[in-house]
């Protein structure tokens, strides 16, 4: 009885070991190698039946500051920007989810509705917005709030705003999910146990939607980390993450083996914290 | 004059949406550690009355005070009051401790006296070994217990329980029945039941009201509402029973003669007020107070017979359903301590049934 089980768990495992745990290996096996003239553009790995391994390319990451830089760039862009789609997304789900239910899908539906059109579409539209002589720039003139166009664009602040505006959506739906279970009936008990609107809030309706906001946040969180589109389109010098140092590495040095390294490095990086959350969430169930 | 605990003074509430009002006019007075039953069908009103003593509905009209204190302006978070839920709505992330010990944290009372008062009252739960526990690793049982101790932690003055035994079994539920009963009398706490569960108003609590449509039907001690009921809907709500449209011959002393062409015979009822002659009424007879035979009684004052159409094997009595000459269908029940009486019946059979005066009642409506 049971094999059939596993015969159905097998074609999305055959899949992900073919595209994610291979691709993986040979990235690693690249990193582990020297940059070389040719096609490939490395050196292979087994060569005169020795193994030529060498982690000289992780320890260049480790010597030179600038990839440091741009790891902690990454996280701490990615970090604040996940703490402001949760900041925005947390009352937005909350709202949805206390609308009246003839409205509940209608809004469900605004929220997605920005993947109709293409993501580097709705990023361009931010250049639009943004730039000196931009609607936004243009209406705080007209309306004389400001003389000389304010710098909005090629800075940190349009890198947040375009990863907390393209990442929301991903941060409400989770939440929505979570505080969507959640029983009107608890918050009832904790006032008629004289605990105030304000209070029950933090003591019942936050720690019942924690797997709500936990999910939410590593599914914006792990992608914004690896973010190239946005900080290349909207960031500038100060921005500078490491998808746009793999980029480099990869494009226009064409080191193969020092790009593999960087992006092995990240994988190590993002995996960590969430082994982490994962031991946190499971021991919540548990406990 | 009112030295009255818990008053509601003409109780209007209207959702938006509903064509009747949920509750439509309620007064009742209830006294100082008084177990009341709200007693109903759903969609009478009972929940929605409930909610509005806790806080969670506000009353279109009228008003309700506890000990002489309009609640119309506290809100659920400042009243003296706790609630059972139907559902328990125990804190899912909290252990059974700290769901008791919620509402005295929520008094800021001091850290050894909250751990003193739960520890008291998870003894009197019986719960106390499950104290780490979450309600999820607990039984239907124990969650109604911990949310019946997380109501009572806090010593209100009025504890309102909304169907706190629906949940559970049909055994637990009555040992629970007394169990409820046994811990109200120790807290000595007003308690406000909203059941729709006619035994378990009437085995638990000291007075009920009978609730109909937004109005109440009739309050008064169980035995009174049960024996006595004010209305056709009161009589059937409470138990099975037996009715028999009648025409009023006339009224001497006490008691109604009466003609029904449904009993096919002349009956006699104990009734305190004189009725008109020609009035039509209707009989009322609980069927454990019908007395069988196989013979023709001369002693019974109200003497019918028919056919036996059905028999029931209920345990501890039987159902028997009767037909009479006009087609009626009648119900009586018998204990079954005495084996022989209810060997002595054969579908079919023809058989001679009647009851006593005072065992009638008389429903003007």
């Amino acid at each position: 009885m049971s094999w059939r089980r596993y015969l159905v768990a097998l074609p999305p495992y055959a899949w992900l070991a073919l595209f994610f745990l291979v691709p993986f290996l040979i990235v690693l096996k690249i990193s582990l190698a020297d940059q070389a003239m040719g096609i490939p553009p490395y050196t292979p790995l087994l060569a005169d039946g020795t193994l030529h391994a060498s982690g000289a390319n992780y320890q260049f990451l480790a010597s030179d500051s600038l990839y440091a830089r741009a790891y902690l760039n990454s996280i701490w862009f990615a970090a604040s920007a996940t703490l402001g789609c949760l900041l925005i997304g947390y009352p937005l789900a909350y709202a949805i989810v206390r609308a009246p239910s003839r409205w509940r899908n209608a809004l469900l539906l605004l929220v997605i509705l920005p993947f109709w059109t293409s993501f580097l579409i709705r990023v361009y539209a931010w250049i639009g917005l943004l730039k000196s002589n931009g609607f936004i720039n243009n209406v705080l003139i007209d309306i004389g709030l400001v003389h000389t166009p304010l710098t909005l664009l090629n800075n940190s602040f349009s890198v947040y705003v375009g990863l907390i505006y393209s990442y929301l959506p991903y941060m409400v739906l989770p939440l929505y999910a979570a505080l969507e279970k959640l029983d009107p009936a608890l918050l009832e008990a904790a006032a008629d146990l004289g605990c105030r609107p304000s209070r029950a809030f933090w003591r019942v309706t936050v720690p019942l939607s924690m797997p709500g906001i936990v999910a939410g946040a590593l599914l914006v969180f792990i992608p914004m980390c690896g973010e190239f589109v946005i900080p290349d389109l909207l960031g500038g010098p100060s921005t500078l993450m490491i998808g746009h140092v793999l980029w480099d590495e990869f494009f226009t040095n064409r080191d193969w083996p020092l790009a593999a390294a960087v992006a092995v490095a990240m994988l190590v990086l993002l995996v960590l914290p969430m082994v982490f959350l994962r031991r946190y969430l499971t021991g919540e169930e548990r406990a | 004059m009112s030295t009255a605990h818990l008053i509601i003074e003409g109780v209007v509430k209207r959702f938006p949406d509903a064509a009747a009002a949920a509750v439509d006019g309620v007064t009742l007075e209830i006294g100082a550690g008084e177990f009341f039953a709200l007693l109903g069908p759903s969609g009478c009103g009972k929940t929605t009355l409930l909610r509005m003593l806790a806080g969670f509905e506000r009353p279109d009209r009228g008003r309700i005070l506890i000990d002489g204190q309009d609640m119309a302006a506290v809100p659920p978070y400042a009243r003296p009051t706790n609630m059972m839920f139907q559902s328990y709505a125990l804190f899912p992330h909290m252990t059974v401790a700290e769901n008791v010990a919620f509402g005295l944290k929520q008094d800021k009372r001091p850290r050894a006296e909250i751990a003193e008062r739960v520890k008291a009252m998870l003894d009197l739960v019986k719960l106390a070994p499950l104290a780490g526990r979450k309600p999820g690793q607990l039984s239907g049982g124990e969650k109604q217990r911990v949310a019946l101790a997380r109501a009572l932690v806090k010593e209100p003055k009025l504890l309102l329980l909304d169907e706190p035994l629906t949940a559970l079994d049909r055994k637990l539920r009555e040992e629970t029945r007394f169990e409820i009963v046994r811990i109200q009398q120790r807290v000595g706490i007003t308690f406000m039941l909203v059941t729709h569960d006619q035994e378990e108003a009437m085995s638990m609590a000291s007075r009920i009201a009978v609730m109909e449509r937004g109005k109440i039907a009739q309050v008064g001690p169980p035995a009174d509402v049960y024996e006595r009921p004010a209305n056709r809907f009161v009589a059937g709500f409470l138990g099975a029973i037996n009715l028999f449209a009648a025409r009023v011959a006339r009224s001497e002393s006490g008691v109604v003669h009466l003609q029904s062409d449904e009993a096919g015979a002349s009956l006699s009822v104990m009734h305190a007020k004189a009725l008109t002659p020609g009035t039509a009424v209707t009989v009322a007879v609980r069927p454990e107070k019908l007395l069988l035979g196989s013979t023709a009684n001369p002693a019974w004052p109200n003497a019918l017979s028919g056919a036996v159409r059905g028999l029931a094997y209920r345990g501890e009595a039987s159902d028997v359903e009767i037909e009479l000459a006009s087609g009626k269908l009648m119900r009586a029940t018998i204990a079954n301590a005495d084996p022989q009486a209810r060997a002595a019946l054969a579908l079919g059979q023809r058989i001679f049934l009647g009851w006593r005066r005072e065992a009638g009642v008389v429903l003007e409506s």
